[in-house]
């Protein structure tokens, strides 16, 4: 492994580097020379080119990754200098990062949140390995209308652990555990319903050209981080129905 | 001038290839014994003339006769430890000098200790011998094959080997997307494809997405520890349990009587693709001989184990991909040990399909390599739509608190990859801030391969938690991984000292470079032959060329007659081996043709430019030496 050598970044953004003509800002070529930039500070949405809406084509996201794939990959500038060499190395893994975070449902809605402000909850994926990187137990924030199932479900699943370490398997809590599992999981679908939804509700938002502080743009944004926050909750109950269905 | 051509190299676990573009063709560069393939065997010899390193083929004998200083399938050890080498150890004659957990290992040939990436740098030269033998030119940059599923540190490690041979790797490639590529080459239809590639030593599975001239790999995964070495051992031990029983003799221990043994069972191993059944016939120490039939059924009865080790990575590529085994459009047999019968049937049952093995199963890889080079070397009329995309094959994450680990940049994501942390102090006015960096899907960084240590020193003290670190991650289109910090709040790029685990640092790389060359005192000489042919190629092409300018009619007929003279002697001098000679006459031919040379210069640039050489006048005309020559070293006319 090797420290990646500081970004030469003496020049202004809005001069080429190689024919010192004006460039546009963020560009990935100069328009004059055709020379690559260096990469600029971009979000995921922007280096597409794409609005913040969540509704994607993803056949078009997969068309334009190619496209960029072929301008960008270090492979197209292994004759270049070692600049544009580590600029091409740079700007491949915004655009393979971008299109990774773009093409999933979840982690593009997630991303979307976190660009406007939002730290997601403890139950977000991200939120999970942060939690995990401080050593911290993650807390568990029970959605309001699933306390009392959630109770019930807690002392099947510490009933089955108890009576699988007496080395016995209780069926009628395993077939419990089955169907609480089966109800979850139609949740977890309903969810994604729901979501949709709100993408739709977000990108009239954002067709209606709403400021950052809108209200109507914070209502949606705060919806769906509280269907986030259920959903990685159910999605977290279902895994510890598995783990102890399995074991 | 035309530019330095970059060979392809497979550096195989048993057999090493070197091969290139012969334009639209990828061909495989064979060695002065005819073969294609150099067995990936050195050894360290002692003679009168002193000590000799052998590589491949002329290396193989010492392994029957002086076992103890030659060495194979030392790729198996390449980016590794001590403490996750002890089963290689037990199933193959590695003698290890005192290595420390942590430290790069260090292998014992005769009086010498060398390390892998040392030992792999000579298999290097010899291919890059074998490429400059063919070529008449220098070959210094190379695109070098690796296992889909290495990791870090043993492709790091394969870099250095490169580096220490004198060879600039433009890019590893992973070894099936390599064959893909070579596959690709023949038929440019979409689809999906899964290559399946066992080999001596590794096991890589991966899934890709071709579209327009696009190999964009989904999922890899695989097993850097399995391959036609495991199925030989497995055929050793029960011949050496046979032995002991039989005839009462234990000959574990006998590294001397085992290596025919080895040949016998790999021999045997061979016959049984094509046969239904083979001999073993081994003369063993004290006059007895070991003899035995074995037959197919038994032979795959005793590997199925081995191979069912393939089963599942090979599903958790599929799932990984998220593909069902019926969207496979093709399937791709790569690796020696793809030739076993049993090895074909059970890649049909994974995929549902016949596979395809219309490309020699040894050469693909290297045959892919050299398709790459010709990528990186601008593309031509085939390869200018390809483009690869490839993944990292396993997870990085860095150890948190209670030593489990945080994954930052998840396997199977296409590289280059990069992801950003932010780290702080948990003390007042601590100044230095230890990651500690893995590789690896399972949760527990003790479960890990570790990469390496960073100590990211130089933070401003501030009280605990103020600081602000910000520390990239980047993995580049080699797999390798690059670390840079800052810390935000004063702005101050933070310094990383990196402690590669298992790796050599770059100054232990360095002297061992020279130490390489100062054993290779023979290949060196050899080296400015081959660049004085080149210098000589280009000098003779400049003056045939001078002799068609308008200045050459206005030499005199006894200038005209020096440069035939020195022409002729130049061209006598490459036949031979001295370069020195070959010098002296370019020198002398370069002094003869002085004038020319300027007068070709006034009528281009209408001034006189002293000492002007035929080559610089050549190349100041804007016409450097072309074709027919198909190489020549960039900067050669200012070495002297």
């Amino acid at each position: 492994m090797h420290p990646v050598v500081p970004n030469p970044e003496t020049l202004s953004a809005q001069t080429c580097w190689s024919c010192l003509r004006e460039v546009e800002k963020a560009a990935h070529f100069c328009a004059h020379c055709r020379k690559l930039q260096p990469p600029a500070d971009s979000d995921y949405f922007s280096f597409f080119g794409l609005q913040r809406r969540l509704n994607i084509d993803l056949n078009a996201l997969e068309k334009e990754f190619y496209r960029l794939s072929r301008l960008l990959h270090p492979d197209v500038y292994a004759r270049a200098t070692p600049g544009e060499q580590q600029w091409s190395t740079q700007k491949s893994s915004l655009l393979n990062d971008a299109y990774r975070t773009l093409r999933d449902p979840i982690a593009r809605t997630e991303y979307l949140l976190e660009l406007e402000g939002v730290k997601l909850e403890e139950q977000s994926r991200a939120a999970t390995d942060e939690a995990r990187a401080h050593g911290t137990q993650k807390q568990q924030v029970v959605p309001p209308d699933l306390l009392e199932e959630v109770f019930e479900l807690n002392m099947q699943l510490e009933e089955m652990r108890m009576s699988k370490k007496m080395g016995e398997r209780d069926e009628q809590v395993a077939k419990d555990l089955e169907s609480a599992r089966s109800r979850f999981e139609q949740m977890l679908a309903a969810s994604n319903d729901e979501l949709r939804n709100l993408w739709n509700e977000w990108d009239q938002v954002i067709a209606a050209a709403a400021a950052a502080e809108d209200p109507q743009r914070v209502g949606v944004r705060d919806k769906m981080v509280a269907l986030l926050n259920r959903r990685s909750y159910v999605r977290n109950l279902v895994r510890d129905v598995n783990q102890t269905l399995e074991t | 001038m035309p530019e330095e051509r970059i060979v392809g190299i497979d550096l195989g676990t048993t057999n090493s290839l070197v091969a290139y573009m012969e334009g639209e063709t990828p061909v495989v560069i064979p060695g002065e014994d005819g073969s294609n393939l150099v067995p990936s065997v050195v050894a360290l010899t002692k003679g009168e003339s002193g000590e000799h390193i052998l590589v491949g083929n002329r290396a193989r004998k010492h392994l029957i006769e002086t076992p103890d200083r030659a060495i194979y399938s030392v790729k198996r050890l390449m980016g590794r430890g001590v403490e996750d080498v002890q089963h290689e150890l037990k199933l193959f004659p590695f003698r290890l000098d005192h290595t420390q957990p942590g430290e790069v290992l260090r292998i014992r040939l005769g009086e010498r200790t060398f390390t892998p990436p040392e030992i792999s740098a000579y298999v290097l030269l010899q291919l890059k011998a074998n490429a400059e033998r063919y070529f008449h030119a220098p070959i210094t940059k190379a695109v070098i094959t690796v296992p889909a599923y290495f990791n870090d540190a043993q492709r790091q490690a394969t870099k250095d080997a490169a580096r220490i041979a004198g060879i600039e790797v433009l890019r590893l490639v992973n070894e099936p997307t390599a064959a893909a590529l070579a596959y690709g080459l023949d038929k440019q239809k979409d689809g999906i494809i899964a290559v399946y590639d066992l080999g001596g030593g590794t096991f890589d599975i991966s899934i890709l997405k071709l579209h327009e001239g696009i190999f964009e790999v989904i999922a890899t995964n695989g097993d850097t520890h399995l391959g036609g070495d495991d199925i030989d051992n497995v055929l050793i031990g029960i011949a050496l349990e046979d032995i002991l029983g039989d005839m009462k003799l234990d000959l574990r221990r006998n590294g001397e009587a085992v290596q025919p043994i080895r040949k016998a069972v790999i021999d045997a191993k061979v016959a049984l693709s094509s046969q239904p059944s083979a001999k073993l016939d081994v003369a063993l120490p004290g006059g007895q001989r070991y003899q035995r039939e074995i037959t197919r059924e038994q032979f795959e009865e005793l590997i199925e184990p081995i191979i069912q080790k393939t089963v599942a990575p090979t599903k958790q590529a599929l799932a990984d991909a998220k593909i069902k085994p019926e969207d496979i459009d093709e399937t791709v047999l790569v690796g020696g040990s793809t030739r076993i019968p049993r090895v074909r049937a059970l890649v049909k049952e994974l995929f549902r399909r016949e596979p395809h093995t219309e490309l020699n199963p040894d050469e693909v890889v290297a045959l892919g390599a050299a398709v790459q080079a010709q990528i990186l070397a601008g593309g031509s009329k085939t390869t200018e739509d390809m483009l690869l995309l490839d993944v990292t094959p396993l997870s990085l994450g860095i150890e948190a608190m209670g030593g489990v680990v945080a994954k930052i940049i998840h396997r199977n994501s296409t590289v280059p990859a990069s992801a950003t942390e932010h780290f702080t102090t948990a003390v007042e006015g601590q100044t230095n801030v230890a990651i500690h960096v893995l590789q690896g899907e399972r949760e527990l960084a003790s479960d890990c391969r570790s990469l390496a240590r960073f100590d990211l020193k130089g933070i401003p003290p501030m009280p605990a938690g103020m600081p602000r670190i910000e520390v990239k991650f980047l993995i580049d289109a080699n797999g390798i991984l690059h670390v840079s910090a800052r810390e935000q709040r004063s702005g101050k790029e933070a310094q990383i000292e990196v402690k590669p685990t298992y790796g050599l640092t770059d100054e232990q790389v360095e002297q061992m470079i020279i130490a390489s060359f100062d054993h290779a005192q023979e290949d060196f000489g050899k080296r400015q032959v081959i660049e004085a042919r080149v210098e000589a190629d280009n000098i003779l092409l400049a003056v045939a060329k001078g002799r068609k300018a308008p200045a050459w009619e206005q030499l005199t007929a006894d200038e005209k007659r020096r440069v035939d003279l020195l022409e002729i002697e130049l061209k006598e001098a490459t036949t031979g081996e001295d370069y020195k000679t070959i010098r002296a006459a370019i020198d002398a031919l370069n002094e003869g043709t002085m004038r020319l040379a300027e007068l070709m210069m006034d009528s281009a640039v209408s001034s006189a430019i002293q000492g002007k050489t035929m080559t610089g006048a050549d190349a100041e005309l804007g016409s450097g030496p072309t074709a027919p020559h198909p190489i020549a070293p960039a900067e050669f006319e200012h070495k002297r």
